[in-house]
């Protein structure tokens, strides 16, 4: 990337309202994704993520605000002047085209000279594996295998960034989790922004410099993997990112702890300086690397704990049980309205 | 086992060997009254013959050496090129409309715009005659243009949406994101896929129009007649051989013109 004048993406208070709807899909969201970063907006459908993408783009016009990429306004161009790549989640590939062909589109918009456009092509195919598959049609490759294509054809032009929309959403878990390996390896080598939507927080989780988790058409919290799981700012986050156990020692607010930072013991055993909570064991899981046991608290909230391969517990469901854990692992968070766990599991 | 599913799958859809002589016979008595004409149309004798006593080219030479005749085909040709045409353009963007909006009373314009379809021909053309006599369309290529084009958009629109099925409307996106215009989008990705269905909607429409006889009929006067009435007329008042000839000469046509779809379309197949 040698332009020096690279910014990244800005957005500053955009809104998308659609008539006789009453809550805005996309609620005065303003953003800054530094060029180069990797930054996913993670939330549930129908939270204003994919919306938001889609203005970035430019397939869906703003009511209100602004975009501007590298410091250039762009909310008023029209998609195909934006020089930004997009890859759609059912691949959007063109059908009567030979991959070569697909992939070869957005340079020969752009006038390159035939050779150039010949060996960017087949950079870009070796890049994603599929070398040998130039001549092939799209319906002839799987799915994972038009993925990649897709992500070939939307990054050969070096666009300003690349714009994923549910790019896994489609593939198997074993496709998902190699294409994933794949996406960061390419953000590595390319150093491109990189903007990534998903519902799959542990997506999110693995792949993202910073995270942007979107509610109801507005931002929840924006931060790195790490802020988001070990630090929540609200209920959602801390509910929709990892699991967790909310307790709701204070009125007003709920103290969130992640279920390794959590330990049990039955009877007096907890470590002296360690909050303590009580709960009923409700299911022991075996999961080979961790066992996970899931716990009732005093007032029905459901939570859970981690415990580490080879850690000999005596805990079985039905049995009472103390959790404890440091006041340094826990977060506090304003308590919301209630409903956010069903709407999070929904 | 993904193969042998496969395999299992195909042996069903095999046919066996009852039902094979059963479509043969099914497709011979739907067929042969059609091509009983043609040796006749090559007849020697001076009515119909089936088989002929001899064989000659002179009702050809009648069609052919006849100015009636040729201006009959010649208003017929006129009118389905032109009739298709008009279909095409209005059938491609009745499915895109269909296809792509969501608005209420979609399904009614969607019956309104297939009913020729269904319609009798007879109501059809009673009402065609009743308003266009009114317009004073009546024995004007323009009033046979119009009143066939109404018939061909049926064909188109059902046509076109078969190719749009399959289609992706993200294409577009990704065509504009890919710094596409709209035009150039239009010219590269959606022309290329829905051309073998406007295609064969094209040909569906001229076909239709061409072998059309009962509105043709409502709306003819001596002066323009299209090729279906004057046989209609001749084998009315004439009773000649040469009605066996211009029958021929349609079947045949026919018969290419609607197979070019289907080879356009193997073709493709073979491309992908």
């Amino acid at each position: 990337m040698t332009d020096d004048h690279r910014s990244g993406i800005t957005t500053a208070h955009v809104t998308k309202e659609y008539p006789g709807i009453g809550r805005p899909a996309v609620d005065d969201v303003s953003l800054d994704i530094a060029d180069g970063e990797f930054m996913t907006f993670l939330g549930p459908s129908g939270s204003g993520k994919t919306t938001m993408l889609s203005m970035i783009a430019g397939f869906t016009p703003l009511t209100a605000g602004s975009i501007t990429v590298d410091g250039q306004e762009i909310s008023g161009l029209k998609p195909h002047r934006r020089d930004l790549g997009v890859v759609f989640q059912q691949y959007a590939l063109f059908p009567h085209m030979t991959v070569a062909r697909n992939v070869a589109f957005g340079l020969a918009r752009r006038g390159r000279p035939r050779a150039e456009i010949e060996r960017r092509v087949a950079d870009a195919l070796e890049m994603v594996g599929l070398a040998a598959l130039g001549d092939r049609f799209p319906r002839q490759l799987s799915g994972g295998q038009q993925q990649r294509v897709a992500l070939a054809r939307a990054v050969v032009y070096e666009p300003r960034a690349l714009l994923m929309d549910e790019p896994l959403g489609a593939l198997d878990k074993k496709l998902r989790d190699q294409l994933q390996r794949e996406i960061a390896r390419m953000h590595r080598q390319l150093g491109m922004t990189f903007l990534f939507v998903t519902h799959d927080q542990q997506e999110a989780l693995t792949l993202s410099d910073r995270i942007t988790v979107f509610n109801d058409g507005r931002v929840e919290q924006v931060g790195t993997p790490e802020d988001l799981y070990e630090r929540p700012r609200t209920l959602f986050v801390a509910q929709f990112v990892g699991e967790s156990n909310a307790l709701r020692l204070n009125p007003g607010e709920v103290t969130i702890v992640r279920p390794e930072r959590v330990t049990l013991h039955s009877g007096t055993g907890a470590p002296a300086g360690h909050q303590r909570a009580s709960a009923v064991v409700t299911d022991v899981v075996y999961v080979g690397d961790h066992s996970r046991v899931w716990l009732r608290y005093g007032d029905g909230t459901r939570g859970c704990a981690v415990l580490p391969a080879g850690a000999v517990h005596e805990h079985r469901p039905g049995a009472d049980v103390v959790v404890a854990w440091h006041p340094e692992h826990q977060a506090v968070v304003p308590d919301s309205e209630p409903d956010v766990a069903e709407r999070v599991a929904s | 086992m993904a193969d042998s599913v496969t395999r299992v799958a195909r042996k069903e859809r095999t046919l066996g060997p009852v039902l094979r002589i059963w479509v043969v016979l099914v497709g011979f008595v739907l067929v042969a009254p059609t091509l009983v004409v043609i040796p006749m149309s090559f007849g020697a004798g001076s009515t119909f013959q089936f088989p002929p006593g001899g064989w000659s080219l002179r009702w050809y030479g009648e069609f052919f050496g006849s100015k009636q005749w040729l201006a009959s085909l010649a208003n017929s040709v006129q009118v389905g090129l032109l009739a298709a045409a008009l279909a095409t353009v209005l059938g491609v963007a009745a499915a895109f409309g269909l296809d792509r909006a969501r608005f209420r009373g979609r399904g009614a314009v969607r019956q309104l715009l297939m009913a020729p379809m269904i319609l009798p021909g007879i109501v059809v053309a009673v009402a065609v005659y009743g308003v266009f006599l009114r317009w004073q369309l009546n024995g004007t290529m323009l009033g046979f243009v119009l009143a066939h084009t109404v018939l061909g958009v049926p064909f188109v629109i059902t046509s076109v949406q078969t190719s749009l099925a399959g289609y992706d409307p993200a294409m577009e996106r990704a065509a504009a994101s890919l710094g596409a215009s709209r035009l150039t989008t239009l010219r590269k990705v959606v022309l290329p896929l829905i051309a073998p269905g406007v295609t064969s909607g094209f040909v569906f429409a001229f076909a239709t129009s061409f072998d059309e006889v009962v509105i043709a009929l409502f709306l003819q006067t001596p002066d323009l007649k299209t090729l279906p009435v004057k046989m209609y007329e001749s084998i009315v008042l004439e009773i000649d051989p040469t009605i066996a000839a211009a029958s021929s000469l349609i079947v045949v046509c026919t018969t290419i013109l609607l197979l070019v779809p289907q080879i356009l379309r193997r073709r493709s197949d073979h491309d992908r």
